[in-house]
């Protein structure tokens, strides 16, 4: 019997705002940190995507793969990645998810399926279509996720992933988070067609989604990945959205001059995914207390996650020739 | 050198077969993807295609025979003065050998004894090579060419683990542009044996994802020529992600394939790509010379946790060796070995340039020049032990290697001599190395631009001040 994926429950709505928010609250605190000067690194954040990632994740367990990329925060919690882990990892601190040597384009939890951030743009399509492709082999019933924006969709291994995944009937679905810009270049100076219209030539199914509209999100992915999981092969899902931070925190630092509009920035923010969630939520009856509460909840569990990953230790510097080859090599 | 031509193995499992017919006689002149010969067992037949190019010397076995063992010497090619082989290029395949499709029949015609099928071909006589000391004393020994080697270390692999798998270009199907996965898919069937459209990228990185999530493939490239396409998937994803993961995440990977000059197919297949992996921190490189090495390194190579690049090189792929006849043979990653002993100079080589570095030492020994000979196999991690245990007995150091000087590994074993080794050194380290120029067509050409036995001997006299 097919699901319809009318429309998440209250349940799962609360869940998904509540991941939401800690996407949100997490690199709010993030992207005032690194302004404060007390970041090692820009971050790209994800800020105004979170529906996306959140939509999609919420069908995965913790067996299934996703791969990320540069902008991978949101990914990373919304598979459900420790904040506290990730925080610190940003923190260069040893009690990072990847001890201090990874930092913020490379948080990844295999235990929990999250092959890692990437900061090679594309990196990510033929690393989730080889997970796909072990899911298949072993019979075992896990999908792959990757995530790419638009601008990777440019790049060949875009159409190499999905013809070889189109080919053997791999797991795998293809998200692409289309927020309109390759860095600091409009998406329609840099791509010719609708990306979305790349999948069918490879006998792909395609699906379009509202990437600020979580429920919207989860509907459009749950039928995705309902196909995908049926053995019929991969499927291509692009998700319209829009980042309302600059591409890395660090560009008001070089930028000479602004590369968007305020007002094409303020048109995006009356779309917040997080404030639509909200409304949703009240639509289906959860009292306005309840969801400030949901959002107190979670500022606070940020903040003290936070004050605790600043007061971490500094990884141990003698650490540092350390996993380079297997013990049995050593 | 003569070429020797063995029985072939429709499978990894059979043993022996009939040598129905022979489609050359001795004089003949062949190139690669000429049909030899047909072989029969009980289950197929199959055409036998030339893969060196070069003339028919003898003809050992002949047709009708019966029961001939894999691996028996049924004939020889010799080449051309020199080491001669082809080049599969995409744009010129070669003929496919016929899968089997022959249904059984009787053997009704007369066949012959098979006591003619012992080896008959003299090597050229070796003076004093060293034997391995992983190889306990008294193992039996088998001569195994060092394609035969490659794909015998990978059938036992996935025989043992049913999480390796081998997946490129004409692997399956075509048994390989070289001929290496002969038989595998026969035995492992489609799953595991998988032949991928030309996207390097694509399956580079579809690899390093498959080894993320659980299993352990053994990815061919046709030639590492074409993994320039797939070296950010090698390096950024492979060989950085268990130590930019917190060692959380392994990927436990082989990329092997041809590596270095083959002959006459031009600048863009032929370069030495062992320095550049060489460089990488994550990866493990192998590059081995003899059979005996490739098959105990591939065994080891699959069985890593970590990425492994494993330089093959052509031009060895149908020279023959001993091979220990032992039901496991694994060497350790990160061990060079003592080729041949000696006191007066140290030859350090690897791959193809071991062969060029034993020949030097050969021809010395008749000039009253005892060189001993070292074969590097792995070249990162790097043995410098081994390497500088030999200068303290020596004092003298030359470095053989078929690939660029600049930024060579050639360049970096004299750092390591100068570094560690300084005290030690009664003279500047001298490497032997290709021209520094894209490798040309022309015969004549290219034999000028690669290092060769006149060139070592040449410059071990000069590091002797024997000139």
């Amino acid at each position: 019997m097919r699901n319809d994926y009318h429309n998440p429950d209250p349940e799962k709505l609360v869940a998904m705002f509540e991941r939401m928010l800690v996407i949100r609250e997490t690199e709010e605190y993030l992207g005032a940190q690194f302004r404060a000067g007390e970041l090692p690194a820009g971050v790209h954040l994800y800020i105004g995507q979170e529906a996306s990632g959140v939509g999609i994740c919420a069908h995965l367990g913790d067996e299934d793969w996703i791969t990320s990329t540069h902008r991978g925060h949101g990914h990373f919690l919304a598979k459900g990645g420790d904040p506290y882990a990730m925080i610190a990892e940003i923190h260069a601190k040893s009690d990072g998810i990847c001890g201090g040597f990874g930092g913020t384009m490379h948080v990844a939890d295999v235990s929990r399926g999250i092959l890692g951030a990437n900061g090679i743009v594309g990196g990510g399509l033929g690393i989730a279509t080889g997970a796909a492709f072990a899911a298949k082999l072993e019979g075992n019933g896990k999908v792959a996720v990757c995530f790419f924006g638009d601008g990777a969709a440019n790049q060949g291994t875009f159409m190499e992933a999905m013809n070889v995944a189109s080919l053997w009937k791999l797991p795998l679905l293809l998200v692409c988070e289309h927020n309109g810009w390759s860095e600091f270049t409009r998406s329609e100076v840099a791509t010719s067609g609708r990306i979305i219209d790349r999948a069918s030539p490879f006998n792909i199914p395609g699906f379009e989604a509202d990437g600020n509209d979580v429920a919207d999100v989860w509907r459009v992915s749950g039928r995705a990945l309902e196909s995908v999981r049926s053995g019929e092969g991969p499927a291509l899902l692009v998700t319209y959205t829009y980042r309302t931070r600059g591409h890395v925190e660090a560009e008001v630092n070089f930028l000479s001059q602004p590369y968007r509009s305020e007002e094409e920035v303020a048109s995006w923010v009356a779309k917040d995914p997080i404030e639509r969630g909200a409304a949703l939520l009240a639509q289906g009856g959860i009292a306005e207390e309840e969801i400030s509460a949901i959002r107190a909840r979670v500022k606070a569990s940020i903040a003290e996650m936070a004050k605790r990953a600043r007061s971490a230790a500094d990884p141990d510097p003698a650490r540092v020739r350390s996993m380079m080859f297997s013990a049995a090599e050593a | 050198m003569a070429i020797e031509l063995k029985m072939p193995a429709l499978s990894p499992t059979m043993e022996e077969g009939t040598l129905a017919k022979w489609l050359v006689k001795e004089g003949d002149s062949v190139k690669s993807g000429d049909i030899l010969a047909e072989i029969e067992t009980d289950k197929a037949t199959m055409e036998f295609e030339a893969i060196d190019e070069g003339t028919i010397g003898q003809i050992l076995v002949a047709e009708g025979t019966d029961n001939v063992k894999v691996g028996t010497v049924i004939a020889t090619i010799a080449g051309e003065g020199e080491e001669a082989s082809s080049s599969p290029v995409r744009t010129e395949p070669v003929e496919a050998p016929s899968l089997p499709s022959t249904p059984p029949e009787e053997k009704t015609g007369p066949s012959t004894s098979s006591g003619q099928t012992e080896e008959r071909v003299e090597k050229p006589a070796a003076t004093e090579r060293a034997s391995d000391p992983a190889i306990p004393a008294g193992t039996a020994m088998v001569k195994l060419t060092v394609r035969e080697a490659l794909r015998d270390a990978m059938a036992e692999e996935m025989r043992a683990d049913d999480r390796v798998f081998v997946m490129g270009e004409e692997v399956a199907e075509y048994q390989g542009a070289y001929k290496v996965t002969q038989g595998l898919l026969d035995e492992f069937g489609a799953r595991r044996v998988i032949d991928t459209p030309i996207t390097e990228y694509g399956f580079a990185g579809l690899g390093a994802g498959a080894a993320m999530g659980g299993l352990k493939p053994v990815i061919e490239f046709m030639t590492f020529n074409f993994a320039m396409q797939a070296i950010d998937h090698i390096i950024n994803s492979a060989a950085k992600t268990n130590y930019m993961s917190g060692g959380q995440m392994r990927c436990p990977i082989v990329f092997r394939g041809p590596n270095g000059a083959a002959s006459r197919v031009g600048a863009q297949h032929s370069q030495n790509f062992a320095p550049w992996y060489a460089s990488v921190p994550g990866l493990i490189v192998i590059s081995p010379y003899d059979a005996a090495d490739a098959k105990g390194l591939m065994k080891a190579a699959i069985r890593s946790e970590d990425p492994v690049v494993f330089l093959e090189n052509e031009l060895l792929y149908g020279r023959s060796f001993d091979v220990p006849d032992l039901p496991d043979h694994v060497l350790p990653i990160g061990k060079a070995r003592i080729m041949r002993e000696g006191s007066d100079v140290t030859i350090v080589s690897y791959s193809i340039g071991v062969g060029l570095a034993l020949e030097a030492a050969d021809s010395l020994a008749g000039e009253g020049i005892d060189a001993e000979v070292i074969d590097l196999r792995t070249l990162r991690p790097l043995d410098t032990a081994t390497v500088l245990a030999s200068l303290k007995k020596t004092n003298h150091l030359v470095v053989v290697e078929e690939g660029w000087p600049i930024c060579s590994i050639a360049s970096e074993l004299a750092m390591v001599a100068m570094e560690q080794g300084f005290d030690d050194l009664d003279a500047p380290v001298v490497r032997v190395c290709n021209e520094d120029v894209p490798l040309p067509y022309a015969a004549n050409l290219e034999k000028a631009a690669l290092v060769d036995t006149p060139r070592v001997i040449a410059a071990v006299k000069a590091v002797l001040n024997r000139g």
